[in-house]
């Protein structure tokens, strides 16, 4: 389990890196965000002495303690799940916004994700299992695909199915008249709404994990092991999936760290053009006004959702490699 | 990828992020430390081969796009920013991409964008390169501490999104130029070649005309810019190429969002307006396609072309090598590759 504590360690860093980031920037950049942020707070109406004695710790203007002092302050409150307060939502906290918005968020980004990997993966087996076939076909269009903006396909996919053919809603994350509950109305109708942002990430996505997986499989089937398994006579099936796929796979989910992030910041332009009521969304009305809390909130939310999915990609990767466990 | 199966798990944090690139454009090999020999000038027929109709498409397409941003400003056949009195005209002979919601040229701002769009993601590339070849390179020739905390830092800035800290970086940059935007952008993109350009300089730095160098005296920088450098030289190429296409696509995405000057055309800008009045809902598809359009079809070029290097470093990935009736023979897939023209790089391996 050494490599899962050395990715566990990886992870607490990169964690921690994150949040002085977001520690340091609105102090280290020119001009002087915070007093505007200040001021236009201060503008929303009354500010309660406590949530400005926050502010101050949060954004440095308390001058009378040091950058050091501030910066457990910072950790302090972080450890209390206090973000500050959004100044689009005001008086709600950061931390409320992001709760509300991350559940959409996470189940449209991840199962979309799920889906497009295990596509991508499975046809870029196939492809590259019968090189120089027909299916190679495939290759140019995916190269295509994978150049497409994200939010841009979001808007082709918007206009076809659902301004000209009208199967789907058009924008949002349900219908205004029912209210958000565990009822299968509401579910169902959730469920309606966001058929067309995940077939747009899916499309958008899925590209990249064809062309990674049909080199490897390319690579892979090269190898001497791959041969062996034919000579043994095994099934063709069962060479593909048990002995090249197995080990093409492996870069992929290696590779998931780079892809994920590139994949999530795809998707928050995505739900930004279908209105979805995900972090994406509060993402653009944070920048829209300049709601700086809200913006660094999110930007330390994301990146733990995506050191949590790397972490999870660690695990397959232990599942899928013995060599990771030798030395356990 | 060869390294994870040569060294299992002896350094885990570099196996797991060990650079293949699957999430971009252009997958698998590059990382593969099979050192090619793109850099022998004596084989000027390999060279020759890897001019494959991909690679040819892909500058083909380039080229089209660089002359646009050349001459573009200069054909534009209107000022992109005139208002004009045909309102959300569809396209016409006066306007062949029709107009946006104030009447302005759609094709005039396309051809003036280029401009902007191509020079940001060039700059961004360049300066994404130099960092990555500095920090991978280095970190991989020296080696040690310095290595482990430069692989680190390559690593963390890898696995952090980058768009929210863009986001973020550009909010606290208000109407950046485009220098500013490329500088930011550069900043979150160089990760990648970072850890592709370790990966290649470790397999590499142990040969023994490298330790010749070393005896003979000479200083670490020289052995890095004239031993090593020419090289990594595909690697370099490919991994400049795979970011000027993640400074393009990124630069749109904050144009989209309205985080640089929305004022200077560029493709992003043209989205950000077609975005903000509504053009989907008034069904103006002439003003969202084009921009669109011509970003994922230089997004193609790009990946085309680095398609071309990567056959160059990995030949194996040549779809083109097993045409026709070789291709048809082998229905299952599991052939041995035809080696032609076995190389020494093939056959190290």
């Amino acid at each position: 389990m050494k490599f899962l504590l050395r990715r566990l360690g990886f992870t607490l860093i990169t964690a921690w890196a994150a949040i002085s980031i977001n520690f340091f920037l609105p102090r280290l950049m020119p001009g002087d965000p915070v007093q505007l942020m200040v001021a236009r707070l201060q503008q929303q109406g009354a500010v309660s002495p406590n949530a400005m004695q926050a502010m101050q710790v949060a954004f440095g203007l308390d001058d009378h303690t040091s950058l050091i002092v501030q910066y457990f302050q910072y950790w302090g409150q972080l450890f209390r799940g206090d973000l500050g307060r959004s100044i689009t939502f005001y008086p709600s906290s950061v931390s409320e916004v992001i709760g509300q918005a991350l559940p959409w968020t996470l189940v449209l980004v991840g199962v979309s994700t799920v889906i497009s990997f295990l596509l991508g993966t499975v046809l870029g087996a196939f492809i590259g299992w019968r090189r120089g076939s027909w299916a190679e076909t495939i290759l140019p269009l995916s190269t295509f695909l994978s150049s497409v903006p994200y939010f841009w396909m979001g808007l082709i996919v918007i206009s076809l199915f659902g301004a000209k053919l009208g199967w789907f809603p058009l924008s949002g994350g349900f219908d205004q008249g029912i209210d958000p509950s565990w009822s299968s109305d509401f579910v169902s109708n959730a469920l309606y709404h966001a058929v067309l942002p995940a077939i747009t990430i899916v499309l958008s996505s899925v590209a990249s994990w064809i062309l990674g997986m049909r080199n490897m499989m390319v690579t892979v089937m090269d190898e001497d092991y791959v041969l062996v398994a034919q000579a043994k006579g095994l099934s063709r099936l069962r060479v593909l999936s048990a002995y090249a796929a197995r080990n093409a796979v492996l870069p992929s989910i290696a590779g998931f760290a780079l892809s994920i992030s590139f994949v999530v910041s795809g998707s928050l332009l995505v739900e930004i053009v279908f209105s979805y009521p995900g972090i994406g969304y509060s993402l653009y009305q944070a920048v829209n006004n300049e709601d700086f809390p809200l913006m660094q909130g999110i930007f330390l939310i994301i990146t733990f959702a995506v050191l949590l999915a790397n972490l999870v990609a660690d695990v397959a990767y232990v599942l899928l490699d013995p060599r990771t466990r030798q030395d356990a | 990828m060869a390294e994870t199966s040569d060294r299992p798990a002896t350094d885990a944090v570099d196996d797991v992020l060990a650079g293949d690139r699957v999430g971009g454009p252009v997958p698998g090999a590059a990382a593969d430390p099979l050192v090619s020999e793109p850099a022998d000038p004596g084989r000027p027929r390999r060279r020759r081969r890897t001019m494959s109709g991909k690679f040819v498409a892909g500058l083909v397409i380039l080229g089209l796009f660089v002359l646009m941003a050349a001459i573009g400003p200069l054909v534009a056949p209107y000022d992109p920013s005139n208002l004009g009195p045909d309102v959300l005209a569809p396209p016409s002979w006066q306007h062949w991409l029709g107009t946006t919601g104030t009447g302005q040229d759609v094709l005039s701002q396309l051809l003036v964008g280029a401009r902007q769009t191509l020079i940001i993601g060039v700059l961004a590339g360049l300066i994404a390169t130099a960092i990555s070849t500095i920090i991978g390179v280095t970190g991989g020739f020296v080696g040690g501490i310095a290595d482990d905390l430069l692989s680190l830092l390559s690593n963390v800035f890898l696995v952090v999104p980058a768009l929210p800290l863009l986001i973020v970086l550009t909010g606290y940059l208000p109407n950046g130029g485009p220098v500013a935007v490329a500088a930011v952008i550069s900043l979150t993109g160089w990760a990648w070649g970072s850890r592709v350009l370790r990966a290649q300089t470790l397999s590499i730095r142990r040969r023994d005309y490298i330790e010749a160098a070393r005896v003979a005296g000479e200083p670490g920088w020289r052995i890095i810019v004239f031993e090593i450098l020419p090289h990594v030289r595909a690697i370099l190429a490919s991994s400049f190429l795979f970011t000027v296409l993640f400074a393009i696509l990124t630069q749109v995405g904050l144009a989209f969002l309205g985080l640089v000057d929305v004022s200077q055309w560029s493709w992003g800008v043209m989205l950000y307006w077609a975005q903000s009045a509504d053009a989907l809902n008034a069904g103006a598809w002439w003003w969202f396609v084009p921009p669109g359009l011509a970003v994922a079809l230089i997004g193609t070029g790009l990946a085309l072309l680095n398609f071309g290097v990567d056959e160059f470093i990995n030949p194996r990935l040549r779809s083109n090598s097993l045409r026709g009736r070789a291709a048809r023979d082998s229905a299952g897939g599991f052939t041995p590759v035809v080696r032609t023209d076995p190389q020494p790089s093939e056959v190290q391996r």
